[in-house]
């Protein structure tokens, strides 16, 4: 009798070798199992692929490589991908009794409209031996197009819903704007097609919801009021199915950053004396309104704004430089609403007057904190401006004043500048543009388009919600090193760049690295 | 020679029937089938007796005895009693016997020789058995399972044991029991010795589902395929001889 010690539990136990039996039905000598006869017997007496499914017949759709899940779904499955191992062992019945141990594809001609699947099952027969088989299910695959694709395949430019994105201002800083936002966000890549329109942009999408949530996203990074209609195209009375399109009007709010306002008098009075002249300093989905005189800010949304809707009296186009003579801080420091201003009094004249005559204007600003003596400045020139405002003569005894300085000017730094390509660069959209359009003016486009760009230099809550792309074809230039003088162009730090992925450029070398 | 049958079409027939060296009782059946099978083989040499115990037909599973006595379960009748005295040769004693676990063909395997028992019989027990079959008695398992009667066949010339039984207590028994051992099956698989076969020294009956394979285990083991009534009783005359010189 052989006895051992066991180290661990330091229990006595009796060492047992397990004894070998003949196989009941064959003979040969094997380990006793629960059901004492050799694997090979016991596959011979009893198979549990019995009752299993071996071939079923699966729906595949050649146009979108899609595979119907009955009653409606197509999903998007490559051969011999993991996908359609799932979706081929999904569609077997009865697997349920058996448990299913290991699935693979067996190799088959991809033109032979056949998909082979060896399936390893696991079940328990006779007295609790658990016996293992392998067997294959072949799957016979039957082109079919699915409705999507036959909809595309009638009418390739069909839409179901348009978004229409208007703003009825005589630039396209918006716009230009919210195709970075919408590019960051993906917020169109459902879009079917997009186009530019004079005023504004139509986005046409294949379903409904698509466009909605469109809508939401544009509803939420800007002021806007929207409307909702469809139109009847076809139905199928048996069924009670009726097809629309759907339009969605959305219109955003006139008025955009650094424009000059003049408030209606109600809404000054709701406000709590707001100067009736403002400046608009932020633009998201609500509107940011400061006082330059009092540093007093408010913010509108899009709500408040379409109740008492206003419109600018002056807007960044009608931007005139000025030179800062003399700059004297009235105020300490204020955080205004994120940035901060120093309200101070300046002594600033035109550029076209300077030199030439002695008109000089004493202003109350709140750029104090970036204005220097000898800085030129970009402002408002109310003294010289014949404004039509209905609101503004709604104010008795107000007294205008003459210049509203808006932001410094870095205009002569850009002309030395000048023709030096940027270091980064932006994504665009791909929009139609209808160029033989009325009133397209490519040109006007183009200078308004570099003004954005301008702005995104110098402001970088502008770029926050952006995303910026290294120019590869930006070569550092010898000569910039030595131009710059003690200040420098607002320019974007190459850290907040994202180098644009491209997997295909093997050639591309040392500075165009991918890693941010 | 190991003969197959069924007993109203079921192979466990070490249920319904127990066979010693000197008679065989048997179940009484729907059809004479089954009795007569056992007549043919074993009319001119033993008794063969139709019995019931407690009213059951499960005989073979309650009953434990060899060619010296014959042990029954309190629930025995005492008509069954009686009819079993008078139709069992008079060298066999017949004793019924208190006993918690009453099923004694499940709880006793045993030869002429020696028994092996359910470790947890009682004292009492033990020594009606030593007494009234004349055999060493030993507790001991087989395969861990306490039934030894159900999970093993014994004979004066060898014995089947469960499958499972690993090789070290193989050896054990065999030892104890002074007879060779095998683990193997009966009924195609079936691990339960004790219901699907019955044998004494030189004739045995299983269950119709077993195997060929089956069949020539049981046969070299013990030791079958001579056996005659006869051959024994020359082999021993001859071992007898020697000894004596």
């Amino acid at each position: 009798m052989n006895s051992a010690m066991e180290q661990d539990s330091g229990m006595f136990t009796v060492q047992s070798t397990i004894g070998s039996v003949l196989c009941c039905k064959c003979g040969i000598l094997m380990q006793p199992n629960a059901a004492n006869m050799c694997a090979k017997c016991l596959r011979s007496e009893i198979d549990i692929t019995e009752g299993l499914q071996k071939s079923v017949t699966i729906i595949h759709c050649p146009e979108c490589d899609t595979y119907l899940q009955p009653p409606r779904t197509w999903i998007k499955a490559n051969l011999e991908s993991k996908e359609l191992l799932t979706f081929c062992v999904k569609k077997l019945k009865n697997l349920n009794t058996v448990r299913l141990v290991h699935a693979e594809f067996i190799w088959t001609e991809p033109h032979s409209k056949r998909i082979k699947v060896k399936l390893k099952v696991q079940k328990e027969v006779l007295n609790g031996a658990v016996l293992e088989q392998a067997f294959t299910v072949e799957y016979t695959v039957l082109d079919q197009m699915c409705d999507s694709c036959s909809r595309v395949q009638a009418n390739p430019d069909q839409w179901v819903a348009a978004v229409q994105l208007r703003q009825h201002v005589s630039h396209r800083r918006t716009f230009f704007y919210l195709e970075q936002l919408i590019l960051k966000h993906d917020a169109a890549k459902h879009a079917i097609r997009i186009q530019q329109m004079d005023q504004g942009i139509d986005f046409f999408f294949g379903k409904r919801s698509h466009a909605l949530k469109f809508v939401d996203f544009v509803g939420k990074v800007s002021p806007v009021r929207s409307r909702n209609d469809k139109q009847l195209v076809s139905f199928d009375s048996k069924s009670n199915d009726y097809n629309y399109k759907y339009t969605f009007s959305v219109e955003i709010s006139p008025v955009c950053r650094e424009d000059l306002i003049c408030l209606p008098p109600k809404l000054v009075n709701s406000l709590g004396n707001l100067g009736p002249i403002v400046l608009c300093t932020k633009v998201t989905n609500s509107i940011a309104l400061l006082d330059p005189f009092t540093l007093r800010h408010c913010f509108l949304d899009a709500d408040q704004y379409w109740r008492t809707s206003f419109k600018a009296l002056l807007s960044s186009r009608q931007l005139v430089e000025y030179v800062v003579l003399d700059v004297e801080p009235v105020s300490s420091e204020v955080t205004v609403g994120g940035s901060r201003y120093i309200l101070a009094d300046a002594q600033v004249a035109r550029v076209s007057d300077f030199g030439k005559n002695d008109t000089i204007f004493n202003v109350r600003t709140h750029l104090g904190h970036i204005l220097n003596p000898g800085d030129n400045a970009l402002g408002y020139d109310l003294y010289s401006a014949n404004s039509n405002d209905i609101e503004l003569d709604k104010y008795k005894g107000f007294s205008i004043p003459d210049v509203i300085l808006v932001k410094k000017s870095y205009e002569e730094r850009r002309q030395k500048k000048r023709g030096k390509a940027r270091t980064w660069k932006l994504k665009s959209l791909n929009m139609e543009v209808d160029s033989t359009a009325r009133g397209y003016n490519e040109e006007k486009i183009s200078s308004e388009y570099e003004q954005f760009l301008r702005d995104l230099e110098e402001n970088p809550d502008m770029r926050f919600n952006l995303s910026l792309y290294r120019n590869k074809e930006y070569q550092p230039s010898e000569m910039a090193s030595s131009v710059a003088d003690g200040d420098e162009l607002p320019s974007i730090p190459l850290d907040e760049l994202l180098a644009d992925l491209d997997l295909s450029d093997v050639e591309s070398n040392d500075d165009d690295s991918m890693a941010e | 020679m190991a003969t197959r049958l069924q007993f109203e079409n079921n192979s466990e027939i070490g249920v319904f029937s127990k066979l010693t060296n000197a008679y065989c009782l048997v179940a009484i059946g729907g059809s004479e089938n089954f009795y007569s099978t056992f007549e043919s083989e074993l009319a001119d040499v033993i008794p063969v007796v139709k019995a019931s115990i407690g009213g059951t037909r499960i005989i073979g599973r309650l009953c434990a005895g060899n060619k010296k006595g014959l042990l029954l379960p309190h629930n025995t009748t005492d008509q069954e009693l009686q009819h079993l005295r008078n139709s069992v040769p008079d060298s066999v004693v017949v004793q019924r016997i208190d006993e918690r676990l009453s099923a004694l063909g499940n709880c006793i395997a045993c030869n002429d020789h020696v028994a092996l028992t359910h470790p947890d019989l009682d004292k009492e027990t033990e020594e009606m058995i030593a007494d009234v079959l004349g055999v060493e008695v030993f507790r001991q398992t087989v395969a861990g399972n306490m039934l030894v009667g159900s999970f093993c066949a014994l004979t004066n010339r060898g014995g089947l044991v469960h499958p499972h039984t690993s090789i070290e207590d193989l050896d054990e028994l065999s030892t104890l029991l002074q007879v060779p051992l095998v683990a193997g099956t009966v009924n195609r698989g079936s691990e339960v010795i004790g219901a699907g076969l019955i044998v004494n020294d030189w004739t045995a009956f299983c269950g119709s589902d077993t195997t060929a394979t089956e069949l020539s285990v049981l046969e070299s083991v013990f030791k079958l395929r001579e056996a005659q009534p006869t051959a024994i009783v020359d082999e021993m005359r001859k071992s007898l001889i020697d000894t004596y010189v």
